[in-house]
């Protein structure tokens, strides 16, 4: 009977260290995914602070610079106030009460001395100038309208993003896979 | 390479509108339009197989009273990996309108016509090259109110 009663005690606390075993995983893991996340953030917040630009990664969204880009290319940004804004470059830019960013190629610039600057675009695809795409009344876009100048692509990459904003239960299916294997991944 | 000026309603007020009409003869492919690519090494050749495409343009640079510095595309193409790669073209006119933001075309003795390319990889940089050879135009003092465009 002592016997018995012994063994019962240990595999009560057998059981008690596996459940804090588990527990002690469990935070562990989740403060793993704490700083991947982290860890993201930073390396984005990085490339912010050494382009200059508040997106220096955007996916194109439209033809609108065929054959040159095409939806789902991603195109790295830099928009350093040394460099000037100059005719034949790439900007992104967006409208003002507009979010969505327009990336197209600069077709006049009229620069004053003290570099105040207004400059005019084109998408390479369209017939026209963007006049019609500005804001009403708006003939000419600003420093503060660029988000960024195109330096570099890579192309069809950017299709994922797309595919997530267009099809919102795609995005959450992988953000739900990214995390599940996260947090059972034993690394 | 002739140019008349006409006073016109442009986006908005009367401003300065250049005509001007133009030959390039530009043989991309052998360099001897000159390079000053960030690459330096490889430079005889543009086309080499990390290159999609070149965008071509024509721009015009000058200085106003109004503003320091001007910068006008009058012409674009694009060029394709495989495209003829040497241009010979008379006569052209301009693909879009000379505005100028003001009236400082008239008598402006120095407009200056460069030839530039943005160089379109199949991925990496995305370089604007300058060709050598640029040619520097005058306006005249007079505007011409013919419409003969």
């Amino acid at each position: 009977a002592a016997v018995a009663a012994a063994a019962a005690m240990l595999s009560l606390d057998f059981l008690d260290d596996v459940r804090r075993m588990n527990k002690r995983q469990l935070y562990y893991q989740v403060l793993n995914f704490g700083m991947i996340v982290s860890s993201a953030l930073m390396i984005w917040k990085g490339l912010m602070v050494v382009t200059g630009s508040e997106s220096p990664i955007v996916v194109v969204l439209s033809g609108s610079m065929e054959p040159a880009f095409h939806r789902g290319d991603l195109l790295f940004l830099t928009n350093r106030i040394e460099d000037p804004i100059r005719v034949g470059e790439i900007v992104v830019f967006r409208i003002e009460g507009r979010e969505i960013p327009i990336v197209h190629r600069v077709l006049k610039i009229h620069e004053k001395q003290n570099g105040d600057i207004k400059f005019l675009t084109k998408g390479d695809n369209n017939a026209v100038d963007d006049r019609g795409l500005y804001k009403q009344g708006q003939h000419w876009l600003e420093k503060k309208d660029v988000v960024g100048r195109a330096r570099g692509f890579v192309p069809y990459i950017g299709i994922v993003t797309i595919l997530m904003n267009d099809y919102p239960k795609f995005k959450y299916a992988v953000l739900f896979l990214l995390g599940l294997f996260v947090l059972v991944h034993r690394e | 390479l002739r140019k008349n000026v006409e006073d016109f309603t442009g986006p908005r007020e009367r401003s300065d509108l250049g005509f001007v009409t133009f030959d390039i003869t530009a043989d991309i492919l052998n360099g001897k339009n000159g390079l000053q690519t960030f690459w330096n090494k490889n430079a005889l050749i543009i086309f080499d197989w990390n290159v999609k495409q070149l965008f071509l343009y024509l721009s015009a640079e000058y200085s106003t009273k109004n503003n320091a510095l001007n910068q006008v595309v009058l012409w674009d193409k694009i060029m394709l990996r495989g495209d003829n790669p040497r241009l010979s073209l008379k006569d052209m006119k301009s693909k879009y309108f000379f505005f100028d933001d003001g009236n400082g075309l008239k008598g402006n003795r120095n407009i200056t016509l460069t030839l530039s390319w943005n160089v379109v990889p199949n991925a990496g940089i995305l370089p604007l090259v300058t060709g050598s050879g640029h040619v520097s135009v005058p306006f005249p003092d007079t505007y011409e109110t013919t419409k003969s465009y």
